[in-house]
Parts: C-alpha cells; sequence; structure tokens
C-alpha cells in the first residue's frame, strides 16, 4: 500500500491533536482566574503556542496532507478559543460574585435629613392657603392693608359713633397722638380693609381680607396680636341667604366634612344691620371637635348685612347696592381643625410645637387635592 | 345682664318651660351666656327631721343626730353645728349628694369613731349664701322627704350676654317684652300709678349746663319722702338682689338697685339731713374730689358731669353716688333723684375714672326717657310701701326729652336684605308687639311710617327695623341661596404679585429645610433701636408689656429671640425664617413686607448635628448667603444684575455681610453673620447668620407679552474646562474674577466657577490664590488648540487688567 505510511502519520498525528485538545482544555478548566487563563491561551494560541506550532507545520506539507491537516488544526483552534470565552465568561461572573460578596454597606444608618422634611410652614400660613383655595375658587380676591390704622377707618366708618360702649368691646392699642392730635392705632379687626376696598373698588366687590390684629388683652384665649379673616360682597341682590350659603359652603370646604348644621342668632356689630353670629353643629369627645355630627354647638363667626351707615360712609349708596360681610379668628379655625389646645402657642415658636403642628412646604393646600388630602 | 325665671314671670304670663325660655332667649338675640338652676344642682338635698340629737361619745362639740329624710329608715349622722337639736327640721343631703359649698360628693364616713352616713347642711354648703354658723333652721311645716329647692322655690338664674344696642333689655320688663313678641306669653308689668300732690320739695334743683352743655342732662327730677324708718329690706326684695348677685345694703338703696334691674331706670337716693343748701348739676371744677361710695376717692376734672350742694360734689351723674350723702339706717328724710344723662359723657367719665357699675352700664347705653317720671313715681311707692314716711311733690330741672324717630319702611326691605318672604301682617304684629306704632302710610301697600318706641335709641332706619323682624320671626328662616359666581369663566390669578412672592417665599424657604416663625409685630423698645428702628411715631401709648412696645422695624430680632428662648431649652441648631410686615413709620406706605431667616448652631442647609458621614460644621454667612439666593431664584428674580456689596445692614458683623442690591438705590436687603453686640444686647449665644430682604423692594419681573420661554440653544460640540490659578491682592474680590473672566469671551466662555481660595505657604503676604474653572463652550465647529489658546489668553489678559491678577506660575 502506497499511501499506508501516510495514513499511519495522519493517525498519529491525528492522536497529537487530539491530546493537545484534552491537555488544553483541561488547563482552562483548571485556570481559576483571568491571569492563568490568559497564561493558557498564550500556552496554546501565542506565537509560540504549541498550537501556533503546528499551524506552522501546515507549509512544508503536500497540499493534500495540509488540506487534511489544516482543517483539523483550525478545528482545534476554534475549540480552544471558544473554551477560553466560556471559561473566561464564568471566572468574570465568578469575581463579580466575590467582589459584590465584599461590597456590603449598613443599610440601617440613617441618611441625612431632606430639607424638605425639616422645613415648615406655620399653621397660620396654611389656613391663609386654605382660606385663599377655597374663596378663589367662589371668584374673591384677596385684599389687605396696614396694621397702623386710623380711628377713622377702624370705627368711625364702621359707624362706631366716638365713644360709644362697642368701641370699649374692643382693647384698642392706641400710638401717642400726632401733631395734629389724631392718634394712630392698632387696628382691632381687619374691618377697616373692607371700608378701604369699597372706597377705591367699584361694586360688585367680593373680597376676602386676611391680616393681623390686635387687641390689648392676654389669657389663655386672647393674645394681643392674632389674625382675622373677613369676607365682603356687594353688589346688588346679596342677601342674608346667599350669605348662609357662603358659610355653609366654607364650613363644609375648610372642615373638609360633607355636611355641616348652623344656626344663626340674632347678635350685634356695629358695622352690621342686621348683625347674626353663627354657631356650627358639633361632638365634643376628649378634647376632640367633630363637625357635621353631635348636638353641641361652636360659635365660630359673626357676620351680617353692611349697615347702610358703612355703606354711605364708604361712598356707596345703600339705596342701590346692598352687601354682606363677615369675620372670623384664623388662629382660632387653626384650632379647630388641627387641634391645638392652646392660642399663646402660636406666637412662642417653641421649635416642638413647630414641627409637630406646622406643615410640610409641598403641602400646599389646593381643592382638587382635597386641601389636607 | 342677670336675671330670675320668678323675676321674669313678674312681667311676663308664660307656660313656658325653663329651657324654652333660654333658648328663646338666645334665638331673639339676647343669647344665654349661662344658666344656673339650683333646683337641678341641688336636686339631692331633701327636708329632714331630726329626731334625736345626743351628744358625741368622744367630742364635746359633735352631736350624733337621727334623721328622717323620708327614706323607710332614719339615718345617723355626726353633726357639729351648734343649733342641731331634736325636733329642728333642716336640710339633709344623703351619702351620694355633691356638695357645691365644699365641692365634693359624700361619701360614708367615721367621725371619731361613730358612723355618719349623710350631712345637715348648712346655706354656705349650698351655696345660698355664706352663712355657715349652723345648718338650715326650717320653719316647723316643712315636708319631710321633699327636695329643699323645690319647697324654698329656689329660682333659676340666668344669665345674658347683653350686646350694646340693646339699652331696652338692660330691665327684666324689657325682656318679658322681647319673650311676648316672641310668643312666649303676655306681658304683665304692672302699670305705674302717679304720685300726685304733696308739699313742694325741700331741696332746689338747678341744672348749670347752658348751650351744648344741656344735653349732657336734659332733666333732673328730684322727690323728698320724710319720716321714713330705713333698715334692712323685706325678705322678698333682698331675695331678689341676691339672686341676681347684689348685697342688699337697706331698704331704701336696695329700692333703687330693683329698679335698675326691673325697669333698666336707675335711681339715687340722698340722705336730705346730710345735703346742705339746693342741689346744682354742674361740670365738676379741675381738682373737685369725691369719696365714692365704693370708698374710694375720685379727683374729678371739667369733662366731667356732677350734682353738688353748698358743701361741693356729694354725687358723680349717672355714675355713682357719693359716700357722705349716703343714706343708712338713720336716714328719716330721703331725696330720691330720677335723672337723664349723655351716655357718651358717662361713658367717657365711667372709662376716665375706671368706676363699672350697674347705673354707669345703663346710663351709657342710653335709658328710656319717658320713663324719668314713672320711674321716680315707683320709687317713691316702694319707699312709702316699705319704709313710710310722707312724699313731696317732685322738683323737675330741665324737661323730659320725648324722642319721635319715625322710619319710612318698605315692608319689601325684609326681603330685599334677607332673601326672607314674609306676610306684612306677621311684620306688623311683629314690630307693634315690640312696641312700634304704625304711623300711617303714604298710600303704598308696601310703604309705612313706624314710630320707634322711646325705649329703643338703637333704631333708626329702615334696616334696623329689618333686624327687629327676623330677629323675632327667626332667623334661622333664612334659606340658604347659591351665590353664583360673577363670571362663569376660569378666573384670571387673584393674588396681587407681592401676595404671589409671600406665598412663594414661604414654601420656597420652608423647602430650605428652615422653619416659619410667627413672631408679635411688636418688640422692646431697646430691640427697636438696635435694628434701624424705635421713632416715637411706632411706639405704643399702652403696650400690653414693657417688652412689646414698639413695632419692629426688621424681623430678625423677633427671630432672633426665638432662637435664644429654644436653645434655653436645649434646642441650639434652629433654622428660622419669617414673611411679615414691618413698620417704618405710621403711614400706610411705611408698612413693608420682610423676608427673614436666621440659622443658629450647626444648622446648615445640609443639614445640622454630628453625623455618621461627618459632622456638620458651623453656620456661616454663606448659608445665609444660600438661603437668600434661592429664594431670590425661587421668586423667579433675574440674578444676572445682582450686585453683592461687602458690608450690611448694622445688625450684621461689618466684615462677613453684605448687602444684596439692584444699584445704589435698588437695595433687597443684607445677609450674613448677625452682630457680636447685637447677639450681647440679646443675650443669644452664637453663631447665628441671617438675612433680610424687603419683598416690595424686589423688582417684579417684566411682564413679556407669552409665556414662551427663550429659546433653547444646544450645541453639537463638547464643551471643554480649563483651570487657572491667580495670585491677586487679599481684598480682590473672586466675584471680580469670575465676572472678568466671564466677560472676557461672552460668546464662547458660558461659565466660570470658583473651586479654590489658597493663602499661605508659597502665596506672598497679602495676597491669596483663586482657582477658577472656565467653561468653553464651541458654536459653530469643534476649536482647534490655537483657538482654545487665544481664549484663554484674553480670559488671563482680562482678569489681569481689571483685578491685578497674575497668573500663578
Amino acid at each position: 500500500m502506497a499511501d499506508e505510511p501516510a495514513h499511519q502519520n495522519v493517525l498519529e498525528a491525528m492522536s497529537d491533536l487530539a491530546s493537545l485538545e484534552a491537555l488544553t482544555l483541561e488547563a482552562i478548566a483548571a485556570a481559576g482566574d483571568e491571569a492563568a487563563l490568559d497564561a493558557v491561551r498564550v500556552g496554546a494560541l501565542g506565537k509560540k503556542g504549541s498550537v501556533s506550532a503546528l499551524l506552522a507545520t501546515l507549509g512544508k506539507m503536500e497540499p493534500e496532507e495540509r488540506k487534511v491537516r489544516g482543517a483539523s488544526i483550525n478545528k482545534l483552534k476554534d475549540a480552544i478559543v471558544e473554551a477560553l470565552e466560556a471559561r473566561k465568561a464564568i471566572l468574570k461572573q465568578a469575581a463579580l460574585e466575590a467582589r459584590l460578596k465584599a461590597e456590603i454597606i449598613d443599610v440601617t444608618l440613617p441618611v441625612r435629613p431632606s430639607p424638605l422634611d425639616t422645613g415648615r410652614v406655620h399653621p397660620i400660613t396654611q389656613v391663609m392657603d386654605e382660606l385663599a383655595a377655597i374663596f378663589a375658587d367662589m371668584g374673591f380676591s384677596i385684599a389687605e392693608g396696614p396694621d397702623v390704622e386710623t380711628d377713622d377707618y377702624n370705627f368711625t366708618k364702621l359707624n362706631f359713633p366716638p365713644d360709644h360702649p362697642a368701641r370699649d368691646m374692643h382693647d384698642t392699642f392706641f400710638f401717642e397722638p400726632g401733631p395734629d392730635g389724631t392718634r394712630k392705632l392698632l387696628r382691632t379687626h381687619t374691618s377697616p380693609v373692607q371700608v378701604r376696598t369699597m372706597l377705591t373698588q367699584q361694586p360688585p366687590i367680593r373680597v376676602i381680607c386676611p391680616g393681623r390684629t390686635y387687641r390689648c388683652d392676654s389669657d389663655q384665649t386672647h393674645t394681643p396680636m392674632f389674625h382675622q379673616v373677613e369676607g365682603l360682597v356687594i353688589d346688588k341682590q346679596a342677601n342674608l341667604g346667599n350669605l348662609k350659603w357662603i358659610l355653609e359652603e366654607f364650613c363644609k370646604a375648610f372642615f373638609e366634612v360633607p355636611d355641616v348644621t348652623m344656626r344663626f342668632r340674632p347678635s350685634f356689630f356695629p358695622f352690621t344691620e342686621p348683625s347674626i353670629e353663627v354657631d356650627i353643629r358639633c361632638s365634643r369627645k376628649d378634647g376632640e371637635i367633630r363637625f357635621g355630627e353631635g348636638d353641641d354647638w361652636l360659635e365660630i363667626l359673626g357676620c351680617g348685612m353692611v349697615h347702610p351707615n358703612v355703606l354711605t360712609a364708604c361712598g356707596i349708596d345703600p339705596e342701590v347696592y346692598q352687601g354682606f360681610a363677615w369675620g372670623m379668628g384664623i388662629d382660632r379655625i387653626a384650632m379647630l381643625k388641627y387641634g391645638m389646645p392652646d392660642l399663646r402657642a402660636f406666637f412662642e415658636n417653641d421649635i416642638r410645637w413647630l414641627n409637630h403642628y406646622g406643615f410640610r412646604p409641598l403641602d400646599i393646600p389646593s381643592l382638587v387635592a382635597g386641601l389636607t388630602a | 345682664m342677670k336675671l330670675t325665671l320668678n323675676w321674669l314671670k313678674d312681667h311676663l304670663e308664660t307656660e313656658a318651660s325653663l329651657d324654652t325660655i333660654v333658648a328663646t332667649l338666645t334665638k331673639i338675640g339676647l343669647e344665654v351666656e349661662e344658666v344656673k338652676d339650683p333646683a337641678r344642682a341641688l336636686g339631692g338635698f331633701v327636708i329632714a327631721a331630726v329626731l334625736e340629737a345626743k351628744p358625741h361619745p368622744n367630742a364635746d362639740r359633735l352631736r350624733v343626730c337621727t334623721v328622717d329624710f323620708g327614706a323607710a329608715a332614719p339615718m345617723q349622722v355626726v353633726c357639729g353645728a351648734p343649733n342641731a337639736r331634736a325636733g329642728m327640721k333642716s336640710v339633709f343631703a344623703p351619702v351620694g349628694t355633691y356638695i357645691p359649698g365644699k365641692k365634693t360628693t359624700l361619701g360614708p364616713g367615721v367621725i371619731r369613731g361613730v358612723e355618719s352616713n349623710g350631712m345637715l347642711c348648712s346655706a354656705a354648703e349650698l351655696e345660698l349664701s355664706e352663712e355657715h354658723d349652723g345648718i338650715l333652721d326650717l320653719p316647723g311645716e316643712a315636708p319631710v322627704g321633699t327636695p329643699y329647692a323645690q319647697w324654698v322655690g329656689l329660682d333659676p338664674v340666668i344669665d345674658i350676654n347683653l350686646t350694646p344696642n340693646r339699652p331696652d333689655a338692660m330691665g327684666i320688663a324689657g325682656i318679658a317684652r322681647d319673650l311676648a313678641a316672641a310668643g312666649l306669653g303676655t306681658v304683665k308689668t304692672p302699670a305705674v300709678a302717679p304720685i300726685t300732690g304733696g308739699a313742694p320739695s325741700p331741696v332746689t334743683v338747678r341744672i348749670a349746663l347752658d348751650g351744648a352743655d344741656a344735653a349732657l342732662a336734659p332733666v333732673f327730677a328730684l322727690r323728698g319722702v320724710s319720716g321714713v324708718k330705713n333698715g334692712p329690706a323685706p325678705d322678698w326684695l333682698q331675695a331678689k338682689l341676691r339672686s341676681v348677685g347684689l348685697r342688699p345694703i337697706n331698704a331704701l338703696v336696695d329700692i333703687t338697685n330693683f329698679l335698675t334691674f326691673d325697669r333698666a331706670r336707675p335711681l339715687h337716693v340722698f340722705d336730705a339731713k346730710k345735703v346742705s343748701g339746693g342741689l346744682v348739676v354742674r361740670r365738676a371744677a379741675p381738682g373737685e374730689t369725691l369719696k365714692a361710695l365704693d370708698g374710694k376717692t375720685y379727683t374729678l376734672d371739667a369733662s366731667m358731669v356732677v350734682i353738688a350742694d353748698d358743701s361741693g360734689v356729694i354725687s358723680l351723674a349717672g355714675i355713682m353716688g357719693g359716700e357722705a350723702t349716703g343714706c343708712d339706717e338713720t336716714t328719716t328724710d330721703v331725696l330720691i333723684e330720677a335723672a337723664l344723662w349723655s351716655p357718651n359723657a358717662i361713658a367717657a367719665t365711667g372709662r376716665k375714672l375706671g368706676i363699672v357699675s350697674d347705673a354707669r352700664y345703663r346710663f351709657e347705653r342710653g335709658i328710656d326717657p319717658a320713663f324719668t317720671l314713672p320711674g321716680l313715681d315707683l320709687a317713691t311707692r316702694l319707699v312709702l310701701d316699705l319704709c313710710g314716711g310722707t312724699a313731696s311733690g317732685v322738683t323737675l330741672a330741665g324737661t323730659v326729652p320725648e324722642p319721635d324717630t319715625r322710619i319710612l319702611f318698605p315692608y319689601s326691605e325684609v326681603r330685599r336684605l334677607t332673601g326672607l318672604d314674609l306676610p306684612s301682617t306677621e311684620m306688623l304684629q311683629i314690630l307693634e308687639a315690640l312696641g312700634f306704632q304704625l304711623a300711617g302710610s303714604p298710600g303704598n301697600a308696601d310703604l309705612i311710617y313706624v314710630k320707634v318706641p322711646s325705649w329703643r335709641p338703637d333704631i333708626f332706619g329702615k334696616a334696623d327695623l329689618v333686624e327687629e323682624v327676623i330677629r323675632i320671626a327667626g332667623v334661622d328662616r333664612v334659606v340658604s341661596t347659591p351665590l353664583p359666581r360673577q363670571s362663569a369663566s376660569i378666573p384670571a390669578a387673584i393674588l396681587t404679585p407681592l401676595q404671589k412672592r409671600t406665598r412663594q417665599a414661604k414654601r420656597a424657604l420652608a423647602a430650605s429645610g428652615l422653619v416659619e416663625a410667627v413672631t408679635w409685630s411688636f418688640v422692646s423698645h431697646e430691640q427697636a433701636v438696635l435694628f434701624g428702628g424705635g421713632e416715637p411715631a411706632l411706639v405704643l401709648a399702652n403696650p400690653i408689656a414693657s417688652d412689646l412696645s414698639d413695632m419692629r422695624p426688621s424681623l430678625l430680632p423677633g427671630l432672633i429671640a426665638a432662637v435664644g428662648r429654644n436653645a434655653a431649652r436645649g434646642a441650639a441648631d434652629l433654622a428660622l425664617f419669617e414673611v411679615g410686615q414691618i413698620f417704618k413709620g405710621d403711614g400706610d406706605k411705611d408698612q413693608r413686607i420682610a423676608v427673614a431667616a436666621v440659622r443658629s448652631g450647626t444648622a446648615k442647609p445640609s443639614g445640622g448635628g454630628r453625623h455618621w458621614s461627618g459632622a456638620a460644621g458651623s453656620v456661616d454667612a454663606f448659608d445665609a448667603k444660600a438661603d437668600a439666593m434661592a429664594l431670590l431664584d425661587a421668586l423667579g428674580v433675574p440674578t444676572g444684575g445682582l450686585q453683592v456689596v461687602a458690608g450690611g445692614a448694622s445688625a450684621f458683623h461689618p466684615g462677613r455681610s453684605a448687602v444684596l442690591r439692584f444699584g445704589p438705590k435698588g437695595v433687597l436687603g443684607s445677609f450674613g453673620e448677625i452682630h457680636p453686640s447685637v447677639l450681647a444686647a440679646m443675650d443669644v449665644a452664637g453663631p447665628l447668620v441671617g438675612f433680610e430682604l424687603i419683598l416690595d423692594d424686589i423688582p417684579a419681573p417684566k411682564s413679556k407679552p407669552t409665556k414662551a420661554k427663550a429659546r433653547l440653544d444646544l450645541s453639537d460640540f463638547m464643551p471643554l474646562q480649563r483651570d487657572f490659578a491667580f495670585v491677586v491682592d487679599r481684598g480682590v474680590e473672586a466675584g471680580a474674577i469670575v465676572k472678568a473672566a466671564l466677560g472676557a469671551e461672552r460668546t464662547l466662555v458660558t461659565h466660570v466657577a470658583v473651586f479654590d481660595i489658597y493663602e499661605g505657604q508659597g502665596v506672598p503676604p497679602g495676597q491669596k490664590s483663586v482657582a477658577i474653572t472656565a467653561t468653553i463652550q464651541p458654536r459653530d465647529q469643534t476649536l482647534k488648540d490655537n483657538e482654545i489658546e487665544a481664549v484663554m489668553g484674553k480670559i488671563i489678559a482680562d482678569v489681569t487688567k481689571k483685578t491685578g491678577a497674575v497668573l500663578r506660575g
């Protein structure tokens, strides 16, 4: 057989390749890290590597033999490359796992507080924003005026006759008389803002007037400074029925209850006629007040039809125009809604109180979100 | 205003229960503040017979009594009263009864070894009087077992919170009239029989007030009664006075007090023998004094009206009589005064002298002039009945005013103002029940003339009549009626720009971790001066406390004081802000809205206190600057032209503070470290930083025709950064270097940041190294190396030229 030796050579060579493959794959599998794996790669596929040495022998071969031999060597090479890549991926994964195992934090360590957690707005601000949201929706705008007022705007134009005992009901802070003998005072209610509004705006008028007010009085339920909000509606037909509706709508929206029951009682304010005080039905339990239920009554505000003398004093003809006004304590309704027991604490600025009763900066009242929802 | 149920029933024939009467009073505008019903409070106390009263075996002063109080078996009680004796009738409280006078509920007890179940009671223990020397000693016919309050007819006391417009309800007769109008019965106030004849009054009266002064005392009537026997008033009268909280004095005085409450008619009685000469009603001479019936001596001035005799002032008109001419048990001849006084003058005098009396309370609200002489007759009748004597005729000075207010009243006014439709017959019925008279009609069915009764000085116009109608008809009949919006469209912004900024400022500062405080609008005078205020126009004449005397010129003193108070309670790291009014004068425009914040201790914007990731350092001026800048940013203020000028307002550390301004006339405020002397003066420990800006002074954003934002310019080319270190004189501000670098090549240099400031080794003394990084943004194409170098060269040249800085080698 002429090709017998050749056949013999091929068989030997084939067994060489097989053992080389077996050896190399074994070395790949044994490589413990990427460096060891790379050493195997260089030993096999590097310039002087075993597979490269085999490829170098091809040049001296006959074309026939080269063809057979070349295919075998390339197959060996592919097998080694594939095994190298597979091993590399495994080692990479193992290395990542080992790293992740070592990278451990104590997740219970506290973070630094966010400014959004520590910041607070005062309940008075919150309630003023709630009032604005409710009344804006009913078409009211917000009117403001100075705290230092004249006797004329605080009393006389509001139909408080000079020396009338009704003035005694307002414990007024006065300033020393000026050169012309008149003395300014700190407004005892926000009603002078109504006067200013009527003097400068033509009806129809719909405003609320929130602000600081002052009375020379101090005990658990009175502070020398407090906050009031008043409302004023002037047009050609606004009547007590409308006032009742506005107040009902307000109380439902503000106290966030589906229904309120109100009691109107005749009363007296110099600037309204008829004058009315309003109670709302509530229940009291363990110091907590709930509206829309129970059989107790809580006085919440004063109101009435604007007195013709006030309209006249503000340049509005009471035969043509009419309207109503109401007023209540912002601090008081804040206490009722949010359950603060003591008015005085509102102005002590004890950080513990502010943190507890204050509101977060992004709790911005809006009707779409249900005020405090 | 106090009244009792039985007293009311002297004037009102009614079957209504106490509860109905109370509810009706509130409903018609006579708000009931409190009802004390002794029958309810004393329900447990029953009439008992003392069967036995034996000496206590272990105590000389105690007695062991056996008491029959209507129960199946008698009860044994130990009693310490000296008057306890067998056979008497008294009041017994069984175990479980609440004793008002002792504020305890009775339990079973053992007193000195003897069992005692219940208590025999004194009047003090029932809170009926101060009498506590012995147990109540009831007459023999008192029925055993009956509740004591029921048997004795204890009267519920109603306290009305009377509004100042209702002088007619200052008398029980007037309250009865209101209740009758509201349908609760019929008025039965007896008519006053005139007393005629008699000798002329022994004392002359002259009103020495002329011209405009005549209104101070329109009328003064006086009658003498001689030969009276004064002494304690009869029990019924004393009981009535006590029931409304008055102390019986003697019959003559008690009669005047009775009529004050019964008919809202204050009167005064003089002891005729203590009066010398005739009476003159006049203004007081400055410096005259009067020792009044309350035992105090008052110094008078010419604004006050007095009654004087030959000896001087003997009575403060309409407010209080004098002690020297008062009636006591020795009085035999009495002068009864019924007068009218100007309400305003009474109010002014009462306020000036600080006298609160039942007479002042009524005169200053206005009493019924038509009842002047009937009141005098009624008082005379009571004096004659209770004290005997002979009445003289009346001496009258001045004339009794006859008010004649007539109002043209359209019935439709009720609907116009209240929305409520009432039949005109019902309206007229209400008005007539209240004493208004129909005084003709001008021919229109809707219009009537209404004459106002003399006891209603508060009624002037048709709105007042609407109130009268509606309060009696029932305000609760007003029907809630929706008030539609004036415009159905979505409204424009309702907040003014300043209101909007005030809200934004609060939310923005809270979002920076600051807590909103609300501090008093007033501060001490010292603090006002310390913060640039203290002018006389802003000092209160009647501050509530000496440290709350001046309107605040700044929000900072309030905030700093709040920091101090919290620090005293152990909270030293504080971040507080306030947005509110400050006062630069007493004019309308002098009130400004300020925003201020303070940070103390380690309350840095990134969080205060010690932390595992690193402790926060002390607050510094840059924390305050950061707060101020964040605020301006949140308010949408373009800060491009904002100047930061070293040296803030006087309350700040001069070297560690600055003014924020848009030019010399556009100062917004200051930020920085609080001045050490301010901290010392306010006794607050540092470190403390803060800022204060005036919101009104922050320019309004320019209004633009659309809300569209400026076009966004996105370059396709990578920006690059180049660092520079300059050495410059210590006094040169980093801001100047940044400004020069930014200006070097406006289109390409988009941002410059300072990343290092260094003084020390390697930098000459008196100089500092300022390291900046400039961002260069290529516009149309990638910049070549030589182009980049040109920009860098321009930056170096400009910085050197404008600041004298040298590039560090």
